[in-house]
């Protein structure tokens, strides 16, 4: 009944024909493409890689070996864990949760006095020059910061001159320059959301506590920050399944001795060209990541609807 | 009568910029009185208050509490609590921490949080609604946490930036005498800001009227209403005809003034102004609505009117007459509905008398805008 009604409003609302094309469109992108393509890797994670000519035939079956791969490693190693690929995959979702650590540290103070300066003239410059950068291409941005961060780059020379190092520091070898560049490649995702929460917060609110004796360490816990909780959520949902599936910071500054779990990813489906295998490890990462991002959220008591807001 | 803190303010003002807020303002506040700063918005009455709160200092001048010099004291250091105009309680918290927040603060236990939260939500009659949201109260339910999450701290002033403002008529005027009831209960100074004139003269004990930054006249609203001085106090303060003309005559405490349009008038000089009023100057006289009467026809009294209906307005408690006046504006005659079917016809021409000690006269000003 009342799902009925939802749609019968939704229509009324909108109109028979726009109603229709909202619903089509939202269809299209959901079901095509999104939902059918999953749904065909996840197929093909359940099968063997095998040459055309086997196709449909008798040994096309479903197996789990895709996934024992991850597990176990090749055939043939039975009993071993595969500890390569799995201290990869430990290693990426570890360093996704910290690079989204570290964005929530570095853009609530930015959101707080954004979203607190009421859209003055100097703000909303300081958002346009904050959206300019990532007009720049993601891979053009990563090699911009392999330069900076190589030998005789930007930071090492100015180290340099300034005899903090008498040789230069290998951010690339040291990952410093990976994580740097995947703090920096969604930060403005986490930014935005909670600056709009946090734009939201109706200033009396702050004047009230303070008035009432409350520090600035207790408005930001007490007021502040259960407002902006939302806000916080949804920019680190976001910043961390775009973290844990980066492709292009890991590629270009990762180090020659670390490898992202993606890169392990793309490896499978360009370089070995075995498809099912590469799909099987994206699912893990895909279910892994959704999982760990449905019990923070419990943790933290978030609802999904607050995160749409 | 209670031991209320007194607040004063000495040659305050207040500048943003070019622009000043507050000019010269000269308040003392006994100590458990309930003061109404009372103007149109955009005063400066709201600013005062944030200098009295902390949130701003005076450009020059001082504010005293109970004495004490509060230069440099922030809103969480002084004897102060504040209800502000939309309340800002907090949404995430239940009724009974929004009560007690201030307690929080100085690092009270949970347990004697809860206890003082009890207490004052018995006090304002929402016993057991304390571990409800601030959402799921109605308008005056918010109201009266609003009051008691400020009284929680035992402030020794309350300042209130019209809080009423957000509640529908009959609400607001219950909660008037709520308010009222409550100062004086708790016997401590509040400071009311409002642009309502009812709300001012019924529960306060001193008003100050302010225009555009400059504080008009302080004094009690009864004062106020029938003695105003200023033509902008005149104006502002309740429904008043206003007859502009010269001084004819002055003899001590009374004056007559030629007018235009109904000849000589005669009424009492307010009582700031006795002794400024010269022969010939320029002089708005007032009558309240409620004091012209009907007959009368005497014009030697000097106390008369003639003028012709424009229209009549039913009221329900009264019927209001309206007749030409001075320069396109119409003179307003309220009379008490004591059952008839109708006080004047349209077009008629109606006398109208007034006692001269009901009419109050001063120099020509600026009136309040429409």
């Amino acid at each position: 009944m009342k799902k009925q009604m939802i749609f019968s409003e939704f229509f009324r609302n909108n109109g028979l024909l726009m109603g229709s094309l909202l619903i089509g469109l939202v269809g299209f992108w959901v079901v095509i493409l999104v939902i059918l393509p999953q749904l065909s890797m996840l197929d093909y994670s359940f099968r063997y890689n095998l040459p055309p000519a086997e196709l449909g035939g008798p040994k096309d079956v479903y197996t789990l070996h895709n996934y024992k791969h991850l597990l176990y490693g090749a055939e043939g190693s039975e009993g071993t864990y595969n500890t390569v690929d799995l201290m990869v995959f430990v290693r990426t979702i570890i360093a996704a949760i910290l690079v989204t650590i570290a964005n929530i540290l570095m853009c609530y103070p930015l959101a707080y006095y954004l979203g607190q300066s009421k859209g003055s003239g100097f703000v909303r410059l300081l958002v346009v020059l904050l959206i300019i950068p990532y007009w720049i291409n993601e891979i053009l941005r990563a090699f911009a910061l392999k330069i900076i961060f190589g030998d005789s780059g930007l930071i090492n020379e100015v180290l340099m001159l300034m005899h903090l190092t008498s040789e230069p520091i290998d951010f690339i070898r040291q990952d410093i320059a990976l994580y740097a560049g995947l703090g920096y490649a969604y930060i403005l995702l986490m930014l935005f959301p909670m600056y709009n929460v946090i734009e939201s917060l109706d200033r009396n609110q702050i004047e009230a506590a303070r008035d009432m004796g409350a520090s600035w360490a207790r408005i930001h816990r007490r007021i502040v920050i259960p407002h902006a909780k939302p806000g916080i959520a949804s920019g680190a949902t976001m910043v961390f399944m775009l973290s844990a599936g980066a492709l292009a910071a890991p590629q270009v500054l990762g180090g020659p001795s670390s490898l992202w779990f993606t890169q392990l990813v793309y490896q499978w489906f360009n370089d070995s060209l075995n498809w099912q295998q590469g799909a099987a490890y994206a699912m893990v990462l895909l279910v892994s990541t959704i999982l760990i991002v449905l019990t923070l959220m419990r943790v933290f008591k978030v609802n999904m609807g607050d995160i749409g807001k | 009568m209670s031991s209320g803190v007194a607040v004063d303010l000495e040659n305050v003002w207040i500048k943003f910029g070019d622009f000043v807020a507050v000019r010269e303002a000269n308040v003392s506040i006994n100590g458990g009185d309930f003061f109404s700063f009372l103007g149109p918005s955009g005063c400066g009455k709201t600013t005062i208050l944030r200098a009295v709160s902390g949130f701003l200092e005076p450009s020059d001048g001082r504010v005293l509490i109970g004495g004490n010099d509060m230069s440099g004291i922030g809103p969480n250091k002084r004897p102060t609590a504040l209800i502000f105009q939309n309340l800002a309680l907090f949404p995430l918290m239940k009724v009974w921490e929004n009560i007690a927040f201030s307690m929080e603060v100085t690092g009270a236990s949970a347990g004697e949080r809860r206890k003082r939260a009890d207490e004052l939500l018995d006090m304002i009659a929402l016993d057991g609604q304390g571990d409800k949201l601030p959402s799921e109260l109605s308008g005056g339910q918010k109201q009266r946490v609003a009051i008691a999450r400020a009284l929680c701290a035992n402030p020794d002033v309350l300042l209130l930036d019209e809080p009423l403002s957000a509640l529908d008529l009959k609400l607001r005027q219950h909660m008037r005498t709520e308010l009222r009831e409550i100062q004086q209960r708790v016997g401590i100074t509040f400071i009311y800001i409002t642009h309502d004139q009812g709300e001012a003269l019924t529960m306060s004990d001193n008003v100050a009227v302010m225009k555009a930054g400059v504080i008009d006249q302080i004094d009690t609203g009864h004062n106020i209403y029938d003695h105003p001085s200023t033509p902008f106090v005149a104006s502002f303060v309740g429904e008043n005809n206003v007859f502009r003309g010269k001084v004819k005559s002055v003899n001590g405490n009374e004056a007559l003034i030629s007018t235009n349009r109904s000849g000589d008038l005669l009424a009492q000089i307010t009582p700031t102004q006795v002794g400024k009023l010269g022969i010939g100057d320029d002089a708005m006289m007032f009558i309240r609505p409620e004091a012209l009467e009907l007959g009368g026809a005497n014009p030697e009294q000097k106390s008369t009117i003639s003028a012709n209906v424009i229209n009549e307005e039913f009221e329900g408690n009264s019927f209001s007459v309206f007749l030409e006046g001075d320069g396109g504006k119409s003179i307003k005659m309220s009379v008490p509905n004591l059952g008839q079917d109708h006080i004047s016809a349209r077009g008629e021409n109606l006398s109208l008398h007034y006692d001269a000690s009901n009419a109050v006269v001063m120099p020509a000003g600026e009136l309040a805008s429409e």
